[in-house]
């Protein structure tokens, strides 16, 4: 699965992208669960939860939304476009 | 050559390169002349070289496009719309050059303007860009505003 960061959280965890196995990870909470492990910069990418939002094959999801056959996930802050 | 029928009545665009207001206008019109209004809005940065001396847009490729799409075939449900443009610029972007272009067209008004707000403001909340400035004491990334998500309220009961 491949996995995308964007603005800060990306300058945090230093990568853009990675692939993952999600191992026994069924939502993508659960993904994020298992990235903080890596390191600081994970650490802190995902430290508020409520600044954290997810598109699973690039559709905002909610973050208890099950990623069972997904082949892109990213995480990033809330957008500010416009 | 008519150009107008090689012209889409409903399209988006992601892009670095500044665009021409007028011309795109033009070219909406062009492939209707049941348009009787079109309304558009144009976002600009704002900035000096005290506060903010250039702004970054970062975006995700292919989900950008396909979002802009979405909310557009949301405004399309609502509204009678004859036409519409979303241009969003991204890359680094100076005080005064335009960020985003939303035209809206439609036989009479009152849908071209609503339906012209409607999608900014969708486009400010489910859009996948994000904005770095650049101040006098570094580089910071814009935090989203919660007027932003209040605005969205008013278009449920709609």
């Amino acid at each position: 699965m491949q996995v995308l960061y964007f603005a800060w959280m990306r300058e945090r965890i230093g990568r853009g992208s990675e692939e993952i196995d999600p191992g026994t990870a069924a939502t993508a909470m659960d993904v994020i669960d298992n990235l903080r492990q890596r390191g600081e910069g994970y650490a802190a990418a995902f430290e508020d939860i409520s600044a954290i939002r997810v598109a699973i094959d690039q559709e905002m999801a909610e973050l208890d939304a099950p990623i069972a056959g997904a082949r892109e996930l990213a995480f990033f802050p809330p957008v500010t476009g416009g | 050559m008519d150009g107008s029928a090689e012209i889409p009545a409903f399209s988006v665009s992601v892009q670095k390169d500044a665009f021409d207001i007028a011309a795109e206008t033009r070219a909406l019109t062009a492939t209707n002349s049941d348009i009787g209004a079109v309304v558009s809005f144009t976002g600009l940065v704002r900035g000096s070289p005290d506060t903010v001396r250039a702004m970054e847009l970062e975006h995700y490729p292919g989900m950008t496009e396909r979002a802009l799409s979405a909310i557009m075939d949301e405004a399309r449900d609502r509204w009678p719309l004859d036409g519409a443009r979303i241009i969003h610029r991204v890359g680094r972007l100076l005080p005064g050059e335009d960020i985003v272009l939303v035209l809206a067209a439609s036989r009479h008004r009152r849908a071209a303007f609503e339906a012209a707000e409607f999608l900014m403001d969708y486009l400010k909340t489910k859009a996948p860009f994000w904005k770095r400035e650049e101040t006098p004491e570094g580089a910071s990334w814009v935090d989203a505003r919660e007027s932003d998500d209040a605005a969205l309220e008013r278009w449920k009961s709609r």
